[in-house]
């Protein structure tokens, strides 16, 4: 297999605060392959937001990655100056916020916060970068952009909001788009056109992606590949058919059993007992053993990435839900 | 925008009167002006002609009919002692005053706004808690003690600096006299103006520093930094433009504090300006000056009012100047 586009290996961020150390991203390992779409799935606080912070170098302190590798195009990121690193920003990758209300500065115009990011990159001329600006909002179905470049953020809805931080996004044709849960603020309406947008987009530019959410239905008709992840851990991984249809860990079972299914109306939503662990006092072993019916006394140990191979599938399990893969 | 400026303007009439009338009232309360200025072995005829020709003699609301017939053509009365118009005499000492305060505000901008950003950037550096503790103490040093202090150093030990006065004056578009465009006026200004300033420069660190600090935990910062922008344009433009909205109503405020309140400065540094004249005038009841002073002051207030908000609807595309009440 030739060399991925984005290779983290091992990657850990912790926040060092005056409670303790927060392990916030424990040891991920993914890869994401040229024009592939992954998703990133977990609950609130599982550390899949961080770990797209930490892939774009944007952990603050308190946080700092400890240890890992993140390469982009063979190219080890850890080892750029800071310079390097915010030419490499906005401009090879790209990233979409949560809430298109506060990701575009409120007192400057569209067309400012637009052309300000091909040139931070690019000797352009400013009647060039406008143009390619022009060119972006219509790219992500932006009615009149002539009109909405001059525009302020208040003056477009959530949705349109959303499309013009896309459009940002995508100015400088970036390799990778970390998009961290950029429907999860909208209605449901818009967040389907926004999903179809963005699967179009992508495969026209040929941009991989990383989609980082909570929601598996999002994933389920976006994502080529998922990672789920637990408590700063990957727990699971796979192609998006083989982790929704037959999943093995048994927190992803859980998390599928959590969502409302049309064959199982009236019965009562299973829901994965107990609660998120906090990441700041975690167990040692399994983080999910706790919330488990599965765990024994071997879970006290935390249980290896294992199964990698055949599709990528993986799974950090000592009991896993497939039969035939004995313990 | 031109709505918006017309009921403003109507407003302000409103805002004057009523001015006017308490300050009217409040003024003939606090004292008899005639026991200062008569000489005191003057007879009964030449006392009840002085009280007839200050026009004292009518009831309270007749001079107030009087002297607001007077306002509306643009006379606010003569001075008792100086027998001029008392506005004119205001005019007159309003440049100093001016210069005073628009050189203190000048530091305060220069200061306060660079220092407050540098705290609200790093705010646990040395630096920045540096800047922090300066600034609680130029908050807290009373203004004349300050201004005393500096007299001590610069003045008596170090004989740098003049203690008091303007200067010499150069006229200014051959009309206003400003100590500004020398160098030896720019010795004058110094001292006085620092100690103007002190206050607001404490003031703006902190307003500087909190709005950056909220500032830099928004996601549109987060945001800039994702997009690969420099951190000078950060800062610069992104964190910088949305901090000057509140700190451009303080400066305003300030602003005309600095016009009115500069009275302890002016005095302690024997400023030729308005809060001195204002000093005086109450030492001898002088009414028609004090009147008129404040509502010189009122209006000024009015008018910085105005440009904060035409400033506030530029900086902030949110605002719409037809949408503002008051």
């Amino acid at each position: 297999m030739s060399v991925p586009l984005l290779a983290v290996d091992g990657l850990c961020t912790h926040f060092f605060t005056k409670a303790g150390v927060v392990k916030a991203v424990d040891g991920v390992s993914f890869t994401v392959a040229r024009g592939e779409v992954l998703g990133l799935v977990g609950e609130s606080g599982s550390g899949k937001s961080m770990t797209g912070y930490s892939i774009m170098g944007l952990v603050d302190p308190p946080g700092r990655i400890v240890s890992g590798v993140v390469e982009l195009n063979g190219r080890d990121l850890s080892a750029l100056s800071a310079e390097d690193m915010r030419q490499l920003r906005g401009n090879r990758i790209a990233m979409i916020f949560q809430d298109p209300m506060m990701t575009l500065n409120p007192v400057l115009r569209i067309d400012v916060q637009m052309v300000e990011t091909i040139r931070a990159h690019q000797r352009v001329g400013r009647a060039a970068a406008l143009e390619r600006s022009r060119a972006a909002l219509v790219q992500v179905g932006i009615p009149s952009p002539d009109e909405r470049l001059q525009a302020y953020p208040h003056q477009f809805s959530g949705g349109m909001r959303q499309r013009v931080a896309i459009a940002i996004a995508l100015l400088n044709n970036p390799d990778l788009i970390i998009a961290d849960e950029p429907t999860t603020a909208l209605d449901v309406t818009i967040q389907g056109q926004i999903l179809f947008e963005m699967q179009k987009l992508t495969r026209e530019t040929g941009a991989a992606m990383i989609w980082i959410t909570h929601d598996l239905s999002v994933v389920a008709g976006l994502a080529d590949r998922v990672c789920v992840m637990y408590a700063g851990r990957i727990v699971e991984e796979g192609t998006t058919f083989d982790v929704l249809t037959h999943p093995w860990h048994p927190y992803t079972q859980g998390l599928l059993d959590s969502v409302p299914a049309r064959g199982a109306r009236g019965t009562r939503l299973s829901q994965i007992p107990g609660m998120t662990p906090s990441v700041q006092d975690l167990p040692p072993g399994c983080a999910f053993r706790e919330r488990c019916g599965y765990a024994t006394d071997e879970c006290t140990v935390n249980p290896a990435m294992r199964d990698r191979g055949v599709d990528g599938r993986g799974v950090r399990c000592f009991h896993p839900l497939r039969a035939g893969t004995a313990a | 925008m031109l709505v918006f400026i017309i009921r403003r303007s109507l407003q302000s009439v409103v805002v004057l009167f009523a001015m006017s009338l308490l300050v009217f009232v409040g003024v003939y309360a606090i004292g008899n002006p005639i026991d200062i200025l008569i000489n005191p072995q003057a007879d009964q005829i030449d006392r009840e002609r002085a009280i007839a020709a200050l026009g004292l003699d009518k009831p309270l609301w007749s001079q107030y009919l009087t002297f607001l017939t007077g306002a509306l053509s643009g006379n606010l009365g003569r001075s008792f002692v100086h027998s001029t118009p008392a506005l004119g005499l205001i005019l007159e000492r309003m440049p100093a005053t001016m210069e005073l305060a628009l050189t203190a505000m000048l530091f305060a901008i220069v200061l306060g706004i660079p220092l407050g950003l540098w705290a609200g950037l790093k705010p646990n550096g040395i630096a920045g808690r540096m800047i922090m503790t300066g600034s609680i103490l130029g908050f807290s040093l009373p203004t004349f003690w300050v201004g005393l202090m500096l007299i001590m150093v610069f003045s008596v030990e170090l004989g740098w600096l003049p203690s008091n006065g303007r200067g010499p004056t150069v006229l200014l578009f051959g009309l206003v006299p400003v100590s500004f465009l020398s160098v030896e006026g720019w010795r004058h200004l110094l001292m006085p103006a620092t100690n103007l300033a002190l206050f607001n420069v404490a003031l703006l660190i902190r307003l500087t520093r909190s709005g950056a600090h909220e500032a830099l935990l928004q996601d549109y910062v987060k945001f800039a930094r994702a997009k690969g922008l420099t951190n000078a344009r950060i800062i610069g433009v992104h964190v910088l433009r949305n901090i000057l909205i509140p700190v451009v109503t303080v400066i305003g405020l300030q602003f005309g504090a600095l016009i009115a309140f500069a009275i302890v400065t002016e005095s302690v540094f024997a400023w030729p300006g308005m809060g001195k004249l204002l000093i005086d005038s109450i030492g001898v009841l002088d009414r028609p000056v004090i009147v008129a002073y404040l509502l010189v002051i009122v209006t000024i207030f009015i008018v910085i009012n105005l440009i904060v908000d035409v400033l506030y609807s530029a900086l902030d595309p949110r605002v719409r100047l037809t949408e503002l009440k008051g």
